[in-house]
C-alpha cells in the first residue's frame, strides 16, 4: 500500500500526513511535487492542508492548474483513491472533482479547535473501520471551510448519501451550535458519487496518536489501508 | 486594452464580510444602508485586435479562473489605452 502526499508551494500538512503514513501506519510514503505528472504507482493520493500558492485569488484556484492535478484527475476517473484534507478539499472542489465550494467561515474567524463528526457512511474505503453513525473527534484549522453548494447540488448530495461527515455534538446530534463555520447542512466532508474521492475540512492526520490528544483520525488511514489490502487479495 | 473586472459573491451565497461591513456602516450612522456585498476588483491589461476579441478572451478568463461560478458572479468593462500613454 503506497500513499502519495502532494506538495505545493505553501502546503503545510504534508509532513504531518507523511508522518502518519510512514511512522504510525507503517505504509509506503511517496511525496509528490506539484510540477511532476507521475503518480509513481501510489494507491491513494492525499492532497493535504495548507495554503497552496498562497491561496491567491481563491483557495485552491491556482493549485488546480498544477501539472500533477491533471494526473490526479485521470487517476480519480480510473477509480483511484483521492483524499483531500482542508486546503486539499478546497482544491478538489475548485478542480471539479467534488461539487460545491468552501467559502469564508460565517464567523469571519480562523477556527482552530476540536470538532465532533458523525460518520454517515462507513461503507467507503476511507471510513470502513468506523462504525455506522460513529462520532469521531477531529480538529479543524481553517478560515474558509464553510461548505456551499446550490440547492439542487445539495439535495443531490443528500439523496445519494454523499455527505460523509457532519459537524455534531458529542452525542452525534447535528445542531447549529455544533457547526463551527456555517457549512450548509453542517457538512464537514463529502465524497463523489463513485465513492473514490473524499474531501473533508477536519484534519485526521492531527489526531492519529494519543500524544496529540486523540487517535480517531487514524481510523480513516487504517480504513484506506484495509480497503487496499482487500483489493489486493480479491 | 484594459479589462476592469468585478467579481462578487452570488446573491444566494452568505457573505459574512458584507454583513459585518454593513453593521460597521450602521454603527457610523449610515442607517440607510440595506445591504453590502464584498467582492474583488481585478484589472487585466491585454493585447487584442478588436473589442469583440478582447471581450471573448476576458470572458473566458473569468469563467476559467478569475471567478468561481459556484459562488461568484462577474462583470467587466473594457477600456482602450492610447498608444504610448504613460502606464
Amino acid at each position: 500500500m503506497k500513499f502519495g502526499v502532494v506538495v505545493f508551494p505553501g502546503t503545510w500538512s504534508d509532513r504531518d500526513c507523511g508522518w502518519v503514513v510512514d511512522q504510525v501506519l507503517g505504509a509506503h510514503l511517496q511525496y509528490l511535487w506539484h510540477k511532476d505528472t507521475d503518480l509513481k504507482g501510489c494507491d491513494c493520493i492525499i492532497v493535504p492542508g495548507g495554503f497552496a500558492y498562497g491561496d491567491y485569488l481563491r483557495t485552491g484556484a491556482i493549485a488546480r492548474f498544477a501539472p500533477l492535478m491533471e494526473s490526479i484527475g485521470e487517476f480519480a476517473d480510473r477509480g483511484g483513491l483521492v483524499w483531500g484534507i482542508c486546503n486539499g478539499f478546497q482544491i478538489l472542489c475548485e478542480s471539479g472533482l467534488l461539487p460545491g465550494a468552501l467559502i469564508r467561515n460565517a464567523s469571519l474567524e480562523y477556527r482552530c479547535e476540536w470538532t465532533n463528526l458523525v460518520v454517515e457512511r462507513s461503507d467507503l474505503p476511507f471510513t470502513s473501520q468506523c462504525d455506522e453513525r460513529e462520532v469521531i473527534r477531529v480538529p479543524i484549522s481553517h478560515g474558509e471551510g464553510s461548505y456551499f453548494a446550490d440547492p439542487a447540488t445539495l439535495s443531490r448530495l443528500e439523496q445519494n448519501g454523499q455527505v460523509v461527515f457532519r459537524y455534531c455534538d458529542v452525542e452525534g446530534r447535528v445542531r447549529p451550535s455544533s457547526n463551527p463555520n456555517g457549512s450548509l447542512h453542517n457538512i464537514a466532508g463529502i465524497v463523489n458519487s463513485r465513492g473514490n474521492v473524499l474531501g473533508m475540512m477536519p484534519h485526521p492526520e492531527r489526531c492519529a496518536e494519543a500524544e496529540l490528544g486523540g487517535t480517531d483520525g487514524l481510523k480513516l488511514f487504517r480504513s484506506v489501508m484495509h480497503s487496499a489490502a482487500q483489493v489486493l487479495t480479491a | 486594452m484594459i479589462a476592469r473586472i468585478v467579481v462578487v459573491p452570488k446573491p444566494v451565497v452568505n457573505d459574512p464580510q458584507g454583513v459585518t461591513v454593513r453593521q460597521g456602516l450602521a454603527s457610523l450612522g449610515f442607517g440607510e444602508v440595506t445591504d453590502v456585498r464584498v467582492g474583488k476588483y481585478i484589472e487585466v491589461r491585454l493585447d487584442a485586435t478588436s473589442e469583440r476579441e478582447a471581450r471573448e478572451r476576458v470572458d473566458a478568463m473569468c469563467s476559467r479562473l478569475l471567478a468561481n461560478h459556484v459562488i461568484e458572479d462577474y462583470h467587466f468593462e473594457l477600456e482602450h489605452e492610447r498608444k504610448g500613454a504613460m502606464r
